[in-house]
């Protein structure tokens, strides 16, 4: 199977009816994306598939052969975090943090089909994730404070919207 | 976070290594302090011992403290971080006294090998117990340092002082910690006083650090136990019983084995399960093992619906919490209430795992459990070795709130890599895995009963509550799914009734609020049909909601309002304060409010000796939906000296939340056999569209004071303030959690 | 000559004037609000049962806002239709009606100024609610929390936005009157007639409408259609592959799902959790009057219904792979089969218990249904949890699935579990419905009225 992720083409021996989750997670040793419950239940395997936010936990990777598949590590990197990762680490946006990649995919999705996404938007497109941890209230306004870096950043330097799209 | 960064790094590596400081205590006498007899309510037991915090139990510095030759310093905590921010919390303790950055702090959390052994990680105590332990130990580290300093500069003490990992004098004299710790001794008997510096020279406690952990959580960097990937290492997964007591009678091992990637099938008593080389190989190893696995299944769970009455016919033994005055007293009024709380769960995100590797002999897991050394210790005697012959090394998990399947899931790891010497396995329990197996809160029943006098004063307070233990934890192999499960069948540990003033399923059942005469009792139910432990408060939860519940109605039938009344009843200052600062944060009134409204406020201090809390929030109740909806929440917390205010924060939201969500939607649903809440369909919590549109939550800051717990303080004063908010809206009073729309519609009727 | 067009004026004067006369309708006295107390409790709480099996709340609440407070966009062939505020608020709402004036809008389409209705509110089946019944769901209404809300104008065409035109719809289909009891039938019968053809309004969604949105005479129940969802048909052709049965219909009912038919989904989700405020007795009452609509099963249906059953017995949770299915990438169904074993057979291989787990296919009416949409909305929208309320849930594959990539599924579903070709239809369906010329409305499948916490709900 040849799979795109995060911009990078890779050949992947797999079973083509894995789900992409663990496809991701094992062979191609991405954190990011994390087994929840395999149901589409709670949203801690969110990654984005041709910019919409899917559960990589129910999508055979067969299906995403030919798309861009992108996950957390696709927002940026620990040294040059993007702007959705500078907002979460700047509001502290995290407890266990194991539900968190999730969210930020979903988030991502959600801002980049509607960059003027409001608070109520953000609430309702977050709702099929799950946290346990409480931490909504922070990844609320992580996600708002990522929607205003996007914008001013693709206002000031159109590249780093690029990176940040 | 990965163990494998210093596997060098053991006790003996530096006991004989030279050029280490070390320091050490004598250990005194009363090494183990045990709990004080009941019903005493005594104070916390940092303060019955002459050391403060776990230097209690381990006294020796060297066990917290190691400052290399080249000045390096390594901080060791027998606590873990469970997502609390205690890797953090813990570098700025440390970085305080040592006159260092956090930054330059490593710091090493629990590790059978290498840290010492503070038992679990729970009850909020990490900041009172490490966190003080390793304040005084950098202290004393300090001092040492600059006696050091002395006579290498030939400058006098007072002159000197610790800067930036350096002990610096008068003109340009200074000498930097690793030249110290060069010199040729390995021994210094430790000062017996330990200055500790003054609050208003802090340069790090207080102060907002950004947490250490959240850069790899947001960028995929490897942070879990389930993210470990060790060269080899292959993919297990457990089939479990459809039931508790299910019997295993029959499978067909020749199929599964034979299914690609399948490289073991462990079988052993009623304990199933495969290994494969790749993880989804494994998952469908073990659907197929599940169908053809059957089972012998047996009616051995109450009526889900008739707890209250098996509480109170399994009752073992009455348990005194406290007995203060006299047994009655003449009064005005007389007001009783019961109160019930359903099995709730803990829930976490990620379904536990664990990764487990045998080599010659030495069994090392890599768990998210919450204290490495009892973990260790049930392990071992499951497989029949000695505790040297097993090391457990924390790794962080996904959010825990209590004793989940942590340690389940690494005894399956043990148990499953002992057939495969040499090889790394991983554990991954499924979603079902997770609900159905955990051990949840526990059903609880209380009755409050009080008499006031004509001034509406509480004269009178008796309060009775229902409860299992609430502490199953390892323990021995018996506490473990896996050793009930193998051939071996280890028994559960029997449960025994025991009141400490850290409180079990008594925690907080004696009310703060001053009252002559107080009679509280616990009604111990050692029966466990549905698997119970630790879940984030323990009795709190539901003592608090009682109580707080019973003081509205208290404050009603006395017609005060229903802060002041509170105020009324409470002496301590710190108490009243965290209830102002809340109510005037909220802006309390009394003023009406539209119909289908309400306020309701509640307070706690966690234990009874930790941190101060108080919340007032406001709900709107829809009774044709039954929907409870609360808009804002508003929270004031004391805990002492705020380490890091921001982590406090932090998790006195995710607490409110966390308490929102049991108490307006959780209860496990299970019929006479089988647990019925398998995953989050049948089991719903929290999603955003019920988040309230604001929670604020203020420190109370005590620069100086000791640290007191806080991440579990906000669960019971949150469903107090619900249930209270809910009265106030509609007049009426639901006394069972969960709120679900069912009850509100029921009790409100149309 | 002069005089034929005369009498031809006169004539057309006439009929004119005869229409008006019909057609307008006088306003009824506003009064106070009436107080609780001004009705019995017993008779509110009758109400509420009515109310409920009115679906009352369904279509006058919008999610995420108060109970009753309307404004929700009800989308119609002829243009969006926005319910009314029926809380007792004075100003926005119902307060100032009198029962006069409820019974009226209730038996005639009317409200209380005199302006005629249009049949979105299914007065051509409130028509045969009694006037007692008319007096508790009063009673139930007005003792409701008032709520001060007006919700947005209709978005209709000229001529529909003329109110009169409605007086001539109801002149061609609208039989007015209360139920009339059929003597030759069972007590039960006549109440659950009256319950269904009534406040039930069962036939607003599962009898097929004509042109004008009427629904057709002589195919009572015949199957129709609800925001995007088919109504299976309630009649002898009905698609279920086990049939139904007046027990099956009473569970279904009651509970929201049934093991032979899996889990309500899409508007019929609220439906049976409305009914949840319903005595067992109406319930059964409605089950029997549908199960006699739908009447003995064919003999073939039996049989192919036993056919179901063993099968299912034998696979025992096993994924069942029919024979005919060849796995080929070849046909569709071939290259279904493969995404059906990746994407659905985890939960809907039988091993996970209705009604949270997936149903098998060879049970499911929609697969077995004349038309794909009832697939297709599930396969692309799934089923969004409920917050805080147990709730069968499904992710959608609409951002997962491409179009072909859909329509091999089920065209393997059709082949596997129907034994029947694939849809025709099916690929036009689909991209209809993906871009929105079809509205779907998606909504948590908790089996409760449309609570404020429902956000999962997309009415677009
Ligand atoms: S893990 Fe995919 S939705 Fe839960
Ligand atoms: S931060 Fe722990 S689950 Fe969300």
């Amino acid at each position: 199977m040849k799979l795109n992720v995060n911009g990078v083409s890779h050949d992947v021996e797999a079973d083509p009816a894995t789900p992409l989750l663990y496809v991701l997670r094992n062979d191609l040793k991405l954190n990011g994306a994390k087994f929840g419950c395999g149901l589409g239940q709670c949203g801690a395997c969110t990654v984005m598939v041709d910019g919409q936010a899917i559960f990589s936990c129910l999508t055979p990777a067969m299906l995403v052969e030919g798309r861009q598949v992108k996950t957390v590590e696709g927002l940026g990197t620990i040294d040059e975090p993007g702007p959705m990762q500078t907002a979460f680490i700047e509001e502290q946006a995290a407890q266990c943090g194991y539900c968190i990649a999730g969210m930020m995919m979903r988030a991502q999705a959600l801002l980049e089909a509607k960059p003027d996404a409001g608070d109520a938007d953000i609430r309702q497109a977050l709702e099929p994730n799950l946290c346990r941890c409480g931490t909504h209230m922070r990844i609320l306004r992580a996600v708002a404070r990522a929607r205003d870096l996007m914008r001013s950043k693709s206002a000031s330097m159109p590249a780093a919207a690029g990176r940040a799209s | 976070m990965n163990a494998p960064d210093f596997p060098d790094l053991s006790r003996r590596g530096f006991l004989v290594g030279t050029g280490a400081l070390l320091v050490s205590f004598t250990v005194p006498a009363l090494a183990q302090q045990a709990a004080p007899a009941a019903p005493a309510p005594a104070p916390a037991p940092a303060k019955t011992s002459p050391l403060p915090g776990s230097l209690a139990d381990t006294p020796s510095l060297d066990a917290w403290i190691r400052v290399d030759a080249d000045g390096s310093i390594t901080v060791f905590t027998g606590k873990a971080e469970l997502g609390q921010g205690t890797k953090t919390s813990l570098r700025q303790i440390a970085a305080e006294e040592l006159e260092v950055e956090p930054a330059a702090i490593r710091l090493i959390t629990a590790d059978t090998a290498l840290t010492p052994n503070e038992g679990y990680t729970a009850g909020s105590q990490t900041i009172q117990n490490s966190g003080t332990a390793i304040r005084f130990a950098s202290a004393q580290v300090r001092q040492i340092l600059v006696a050091k300093a002395s006579d290498k500069l030939g400058v006098p003490v007072d002159q000197l002082k610790a800067q930036d990992g350096k002990i610096v004098g008068p003109n340009g004299a200074s000498a930097g910690y690793g030249e110290l710790v060069a010199a040729d001794f390995l021994h210094v008997d430790a000062a017996a006083d330990t200055r500790l510096k003054a609050p208003e020279t802090y340069h790090a406690i207080g102060k907002p650090f950004a947490r250490v952990d959240i850069p790899a959580k947001v960028t995929g960097g490897e942070a879990f136990v389930q993210d470990m990937r060790l060269p080899g290492m292959v993919h297990a997964r457990v089939v479990r019983p459809p039931s508790y007591s299910a019997k295993l009678t029959g499978f067909e091992e020749a199929a599964v084995k034979a299914m690609p990637g399948v490289v073991a099938v462990i079988h052993d008593g009623d304990f199933l399960a495969v290994v494969a080389k790749q993880e989804f190989q494994a998952v469908k190893a073990m659907r197929a093992m599940a169908v053809t696995a059957k089972w012998q299944e047996r009616a051995a769970l109450p009526d889900q619906d008739q707890i209250p009455p098996f509480l109170e016919k399994s009752v073992a033994e009455i348990g005194t919490v406290t007995s203060v005055g006299a047994d009655s007293a003449p009064g005005a009024k007389t007001l009783e209430a019961q109160f019930t709380r359903a099995y709730q769960m803990h829930g976490s995100i990620g379904p536990s795992s664990a990764v487990a590797m045998v080599d010659n002999g030495l069994t090392t897991v890599w768990t998210h459990t919450q204290g490495v050394y009892p973990d260790r210790k049930a392990i071992a005697e499951m497989l029949g070795v000695l505790p040297e012959k097993v090391r457990c090394i924390h790794t962080e998990g996904s959010g825990c709130y209590g004793h989940n399947g942590a340690d389940d899931a690494a005894a399956d790891a043990a148990l499953i890599a002992q057939a495969l010497p040499g090889t790394p396995v991983r554990v991954q329990w499924m979603r079902g895995q997770e609900h159905l197996w955990e051990p949840y809160g526990p059903a609880m029943l209380t009755k409050a009963s009080a008499t006031l006098d004509a001034d509406g004063n509480i004269v009178n307070w008796h309060y009775d509550l229902w409860s299992n233990n609430h502490g199953t934890r390892p323990g021995s192999a018996g506490s473990l799914i896996a050793g009930r499960l193998m051939a071996r069948h280890f028994p559960p540990d029997p449960a025994k009734l025991q009141i400490s003033p850290l409180g079990n399923g008594d925690r907080n059942a004696i009310p703060l609020y001053d009252v002559p005469n107080q009679r509280v009792n616990w009604h111990f139910v050692a029966d466990m049909p549905v698997r119970v432990s630790a879940l984030r408060g323990l009795g709190a939860y539901c003592n608090v909601f009682s109580i707080e519940s019973f003081m509205d109605e208290l404050a009603l039938a006395a017609n005060a309002d229903r802060v002041e009344y509170r105020l009324r009843h409470l002496k301590d200052p710190r108490a009243k304060k965290v209830i102002e600062v809340a109510a005037e944060k909220f802006g309390w009134s009394n003023d009406p409010m539209p119909e289908g409204r309400g306020r309701g406020l509640a307070f706690a201090k966690y234990k009874n000796h930790a941190a101060y809390l108080a919340i007032a929030l406001e709900a709107d109740v829809d009774r044709d939906s039954g929907a409870i909806v609360l808009s804002h929440v508003v929270c004031a917390v004391d805990c002492g000296e705020a380490v890091a205010p921001d982590s406090i924060v932090n998790q006195t939201e995710g607490g409110i939340l966390q308490s929102l969500s049991w108490t307006l939607y959780e209860a496990v649903h299970f019929n006479d056999t089988r647990i019925l809440s398998p995953d989050w369909s049948a089991y719903p919590i929290l999603r955003f569209s019920a988040v309230p549109d604001s929670v604020a939550v203020h420190v109370v800051d005590n620069p100086g004071s000791p640290y007191l717990g806080v991440a579990e303080a906000a669960q019971g004063p949150t469903a107090g303030a619900i249930a209270n908010a809910f009265r106030h809206a509609t007049g009426k009073r639901i006394h069972d959690l969960p709120y679900t729309r069912e009850r509100v519609k029921a009790v409100l009727g149309v | 000559m002069k005089r034929f067009w005369m009498s031809v004026v006169v004539i057309v004067v006439v009929l004119g004037a005869g229409f008006f006369a019909y057609a307008w309708k006088p306003a009824i006295d506003p009064v106070e609000p009436p107080q609780r107390s001004s009705f019995d409790q017993s008779l509110i709480e009758k109400g509420a049962v009515l109310a409920s099996v009115g679906n009352c709340t369904s279509c006058h609440t919008r999610p995420g806002d108060k109970s009753f407070a309307g404004g929700l966009a009800v989308p119609t062939p002829f243009g969006t239709i926005y319910s009314t505020n029926i809380t007792p608020d004075p100003e926005t709402g119902i307060g100032r009606w009198s029962q006069t004036a409820f019974t009226r809008a209730m038996r005639e389409g009317v409200d209380r100024a005199g302006n005629h209705l249009y049949p979105a509110f299914p007065y051509d089946h409130f028509t045969l609610v009694s006037d007692e019944d008319n007096s508790a769901l009063y009673a139930y209404l007005m003792t409701r929390q008032p709520v001060t809300k007006r919700p947005p104008a209709n978005e209709l065409p000229f001529p529909l936005n003329v109110r009169l035109v409605l007086a001539g719809w109801k002149l061609l289909f609208f039989d007015r009157g209360a139920y009339q009891n059929i003597a030759s039938e069972s007590a039960e019968w006549n109440r659950g007639a009256y319950l269904v053809n009534g406040l039930g309004h069962c036939g607003a969604c599962h009898t097929p409408r004509n042109m004008l949105g009427a629904e057709k005479k002589g195919s009572h129940l015949a199957g129709g259609e609800a925001e995007g969802w088919t109504a299976f048909a309630l009649d002898a052709n009905s698609p279920a592959p086990v049939p139904w049965t007046r027990d099956s219909l009473f569970d279904y009912l009651r509970q929201g799902w049934h093991t032979d038919h899996g889990v309500a989904n899409g508007p019929m989700g609220e439906v049976t959790g409305n009914l949840g405020r319903l005595a067992d007795a109406d319930i059964s009452a409605m089950a029997t009057y549908v199960a006699s609509q739908m009447g003995e099963p064919s003999p073939q249906r039996t049989a192919k219904a036993q056919e179901i059953r063993t099968k299912l017995s034998a696979d025992a949770g096993a994924v069942p792979i029919p024979v005919s299915a060849s796995a080929s990438a070849e046909t569709p169904a071939g290259r279904g089969a493969v995404i059906f074993q990746a994407a659905c057979a985890t939960c809907h291989d039988g091993s996970r218990l209705p009604p949270f787990g997936g149903i098998d296919f060879h049970l499911s009416s929609a697969v077995n249904a004349p038309g794909p949409q009832n697939v297709i909305n599930t396969v692309l929208f799934g089923l969004p949890a409920a917050s805080g309320r147990q709730s069968a849930v499904m992710p959608g594959f609409a951002a997962t699935l491409r179009d072909e990539q859909v329509t091999d599924l089920l065209a393997y579903l059709r082949e596997a579990f129907a034994g029947q070709p694939a849809w025709p239809d099916a690929a036009d369906r689909l991209t209809a419905t993906r871009n929105g010329k079809y509205q779907v409305s998606v909504r948590p499948s908790d089996g409760i009225e449309r609570g404020p916490d429902n956000v999962g709900a997309q009415d677009k």
